[in-house]
């Protein structure tokens, strides 16, 4: 079986125009969307208490906001979580109160108007842990692009590690701006996924870079267009297939991991298909309006040293 | 042409070996069993096995194995009754010697066992438990060394006939003098008492500032660091849990981890509890410097207390609770120097009246300005005044207070002080059931998503495909016994990257695949479509692999707690699909389709 009976000859960079439009008004949505409405941020990033409770039946949302309210918890945010038999509660950061006193303050509240509530998870986070996650988070990413950065430079020189790294660059612009405009929450694991795009998405770049290289060997007649638009085409069976396993996977577990798992998930489904678009597009578009020659892909050669001192 | 030399085969079959051998005890399920470990920390024996199973079979309980693990001895048992049983017997007799703590331990057979394979541990998130990150509070371990130098640099003037003053304000200590005159003398006495502390003289030429030197500063945090990691992890066996994790993060941070607890409150009060004890003397002309007024606790009064600490907290080395003439009291022992100086303080201070003061601190938020703030709460109360009637060097006992703070302050103080008091900041507890339904669900979508990939890949390349699929389900039995072998626990965000490296773990063989199909239909012969197909997908797999493993060690090297978790199992599955992706299936595809002529290949 194969996708296409032959390798096929779509005209992606003929294309490249609609894409760097496109591109631009999700940036810029994303952008915009972060500046107006921010991130959905999770304790781990704000402080606070969340608790995951269980009942003996359906969960009643409005009573539990209730009584917590009632009990001085200030306002409690209640949403069902996974089953309707489960609530995930999450309160302001409690003060004076440490973390034993408010377990037994919470649950003495809840079990008063329904005894067979079952406590599952409690978690107490102080916000300065958050301004730590925050600053370590960006971090990672920063020294992860300029590592990347520098290995696909070693690989491939400078104008493709400038295509790459602007597609990933533009991935995470995207990705975190899909949490943003959907208010999706925004915790430890999302920050995991978008490393994990970044891995995915460059990967895909490289594979389709390694072909263009390969091809300004063999095809010394062509236009660049064109052989970056042949090499597209020869890896478009291929990286769709990788985008379709990794997805069924992916589905799979959105599906069937729960809701702990289900936003992580989520951020790779949208990251592989964000992913396979920029490493289709951005990467090579952007080393074409860079002026990429057979000349920028060849390894680097060492220069003879003329003059010994 | 596609045969492997006999060398690759065979380090296949020894790595295949290998890895199913260290993925096996992953095979077995747990068992009740009660775990036993010195209160010491002092490993147990082959030797004392035999008392701890006679000791259940008196209890009327058969033990189903009782081995020795990392100096512990784990006994097994058949039944959750039988594990009670015999813990409650092995608890009364044992108490003082060790901890007794019901776990789940593996059911692996001997020999497994004595190979020293051991199966993947579980995270938190899976089997239920209780995390919390601690933070040091650097401030008040610098503080109290300073105090430290302020006494020590005052007794040694006065030793030295120099009058003086000392003062601390903030991290400077100064030392005013009388007159230039003595300026020499003094310096060299607060050499001879630290020689590398900063000494400035100040410009009004009778008084010298006294700093701790970056070096010292350092040292004395990572001294705090360390103090606090033993103290707490000999509070934290106090708890009787088994497999407890007591770790530093991080420059000022540790990490508390206990399997199976439910209730956080239960490490709350041995955790940041920082009860210390220290002895001072009643003033009793009420005048002398640095001579302060205490509160009493409940009915004790209040008393003014000399400044010079007798005795205190670190210098305790042994501490018991029990009665003292009908009354709840703590029998303290102190060290040498501790010792020394209470034999010399009672000798010159017959009949003259000592008090005990209690000192506790903990944290607290506050609202100022509409911000948040942390600020420290210490109590210090006066527990008991006694008449020096008797002269007494290190051992000695307290009393004024009732028999579970006796009970819990032998605790605290036997399991050492802390140098400086730590903060809970980040506090996780994870109920049983909800583990296993992490359990259930990360496993559920492993098997799932492992399944669409192997029918899409069968569907898709055919034979070729099939050979990809046992590449796969060998790499999934890698990463397993990698993560055996290494003792990393399997975490939730573990399983998602087990699951996230299934689906990328393929992409070896797609791009291998694609690659012999183009050769085929440019002409190539199957044998040598294999061939190219293989050499020429290479370089872009090891482009492809190098740049997700270089965003995966920058995860597991900045990340923490679920980060890290995830990092590690996408880590291992780069690495080992490297291997399975490439030199597995080339091993597969040589041994069915090398060697022979080919009309066409099945890809």
């Amino acid at each position: 079986m194969s996708l296409f009976g032959k390798t096929p000859s779509f005209d992606f960079m003929g294309k490249r125009r609609l894409a760097e439009v496109l591109s631009v008004i999700l940036i810029v949505v994303s952008f915009g969307s972060l500046f107006i409405r921010g991130l959905n941020f999770g304790i781990d990033f704000t402080g606070g208490v969340l608790l995951e409770v269980a009942y003996e039946g359906t969960a009643d949302l409005a009573e539990i906001r209730e009584v917590l309210t009632e009990a001085g918890f200030g306002t409690p945010l209640v949403q069902n979580f996974g089953t309707a038999d489960e609530a995930l509660i999450r309160l302001p950061p409690q003060e004076n109160q440490d973390g034993g006193e408010i377990r037994d303050n919470v649950l003495g509240a809840l079990q008063a108007s329904d005894p067979t509530v079952e406590l599952r998870r409690i978690e107490f986070v102080e916000s300065q842990v958050g301004e730590d996650l925050t600053e370590q988070g960006s971090l990672a990413m920063l020294i992860a692009l300029i590592l990347i950065f520098i290995y696909v430079m070693l690989r491939f020189r400078w104008k493709f590690a400038a295509g790459a790294i602007a597609a990933l660059v533009h991935d995470v612009v995207l990705l975190v701006g899909y949490f943003s405009v959907f208010g999706i929450g925004f915790d430890l694991t999302i920050v995991a996924a978008i490393l994990a795009t970044i891995g995915y998405s460059l990967n895909d770049t490289i594979v389709v870079f390694d072909r263009i290289r390969e091809n300004f060997r063999i095809m010394r007649r062509g236009s660049a267009v064109d052989i970056i638009n042949t090499s597209i085409n020869q890896m478009l069976a291929r990286t769709l297939i990788t985008a379709v396993t990794t997805l069924l996977v992916l589905i799979s577990l959105f599906v069937l991991g729960g809701e702990a798992v289900s936003g992580f998930a989520l951020a790779l489904i949208v990251g592989i298909v964000v992913g396979t678009y920029s490493s289709i597009y951005i990467a090579s578009a952007l080393a074409l309006a860079l002026d990429v020659s057979p000349a920028d892909l060849m390894p680097v050669k060492r220069e003879e040293v003329d003059e010994l001192p | 042409m596609n045969r492997y030399p006999f060398w690759l085969n065979a380090l296949v079959v020894i790595v295949l070996v290998a890895g199913c051998l260290l993925a096996l005890p992953n095979l077995y399920g747990s068992v009740e069993a009660v775990q036993v470990a010195t209160n010491s920390g002092d490993p147990y024996t082959e030797d004392d096995i035999e008392r701890f199973v006679r000791s259940a079979e008196n209890a009327g309980v058969t033990p189903e194995a009782a081995y020795l693990q990392d100096g512990r001895v784990v006994i097994r048992f058949d039944s959750t009754a039988d594990q009670e049983i015999a813990g409650e017997a092995l608890r009364e007799t044992y108490s003082r010697e060790a901890n007794v703590a019901m776990t789940l331990a593996p059911k692996l057979p001997a020999w497994i066992r004595n190979l020293g394979l051991k199966p993947m541990s579980l995270g938190l998130d899976l089997r239920g438990g209780v995390y919390v990150l601690l933070e040091v509070d650097m401030d008040t371990a610098i503080d109290g060394r300073l105090k430290g130098y302020q006494q020590d640099f005052d007794d040694r003037l006065r030793e030295a006939g120099i009058r003086h003053r000392v003062d601390l304000d903030g991290q400077t200590i100064t030392v005013r003098l009388t007159g230039a005159d003595d300026m020499e003398a003094a310096r060299e006495v607060i050499r001879e008492a630290d020689q590398d502390v900063l000494i400035a003289d100040v410009d009004d030429g009778k008084s010298l500032t006294v700093r701790m030197s970056e070096a010292q500063i350092k040292a004395r945090q990572d001294f705090a660091i360390e103090q606090n990691l033993t103290t707490l992890r000999n509070r934290v066996n106090q708890l009787g849990v088994a497999e407890p994790l007591v770790q530093r993060e991080g420059a000022d941070r540790i990490v508390v981890q206990l399997p199976g607890v439910q209730d956080p409150n239960q490490l709350n009060k041995i955790l940041t509890a920082t009860a210390t004890l220290e002895f001072r003397l009643v003033d009793t002309t009420g005048d002398e410097p640095g001579s302060r007024r205490y509160p009493g606790r409940g009915d004790e009064q209040s008393q003014v207390l000399k400044r010079s600490v007798v005795a205190s907290g670190d210098q305790i080395i042994d501490a018991k609770s029990g009665f003292s003439e009908g009354q709840p009291a703590v029998f303290i022992t102190l060290d040498s120097a501790g010792g020394e100086r209470m034999l010399q303080t009672t000798m010159n201070n017959l009949n003259k009246p000592m008090s005990t003061v209690f000192i506790e601190s903990r944290r607290e938020t506050v609202m100022r300005n509409g911000e948040e703030e942390q600020r420290t709460v210490k109590t210090e109360e006066i527990i008991n005044t006694a008449t020096i009637r008797g002269v007494f060097k290190n051992s000695f006992q307290i009393t004024g207070l009732t028999p579970m703070e006796a009970h819990d302050l032998a605790l605290l103080l036997r399991a050492g002080a802390l140098a400086a008091p730590v903060y809970k900041i980040d506090d996780r507890t994870t109920g049983p059931s909800l583990g296993q339904d992490n359990i259930d669900r990360g496993y559920n979508a492993i098997k799932i998503g492992f399944l669409a990939v192997v029918i899409f890949m069968a569907i898709y390349y055919r034979a070729f495909g099939l050979i990809a699929d046992v590449a796969l389900f060998t790499n999934l039995v890698f990463i397993v016994a990698m993560l055996s072998l290494l003792g990393a626990s399997l975490t939730l965000p573990g399983m998602a990257g087990i699951v996230l490296t299934v689906g990328m773990a393929v992409d070896a063989n797609v791009l291998i695949f694609e690659r012999i199909r183009e050769e085929i239909s440019a002409g190539a012969s199957p044998q040598a479509a294999i061939d190219s197909g293989y050499g020429k997908a290479l370089s872009s797999i090891t482009d492809a692999n190098v740049t997700t493993l270089i965003a995966a060690i920058v995860l597991f090297a900045l990340g923490t707690g679920p980060i890290k978790g995830f990092a590690i199992t996408l880590l291992l599955g780069i690495i080992t699909s490297m291997f399975t992706a490439i030199i597995g299936t080339r091993a597969i595809v040589n041994l069915v389709f090398g060697g022979r002529k080919l009309q066409s290949l099945p890809v």
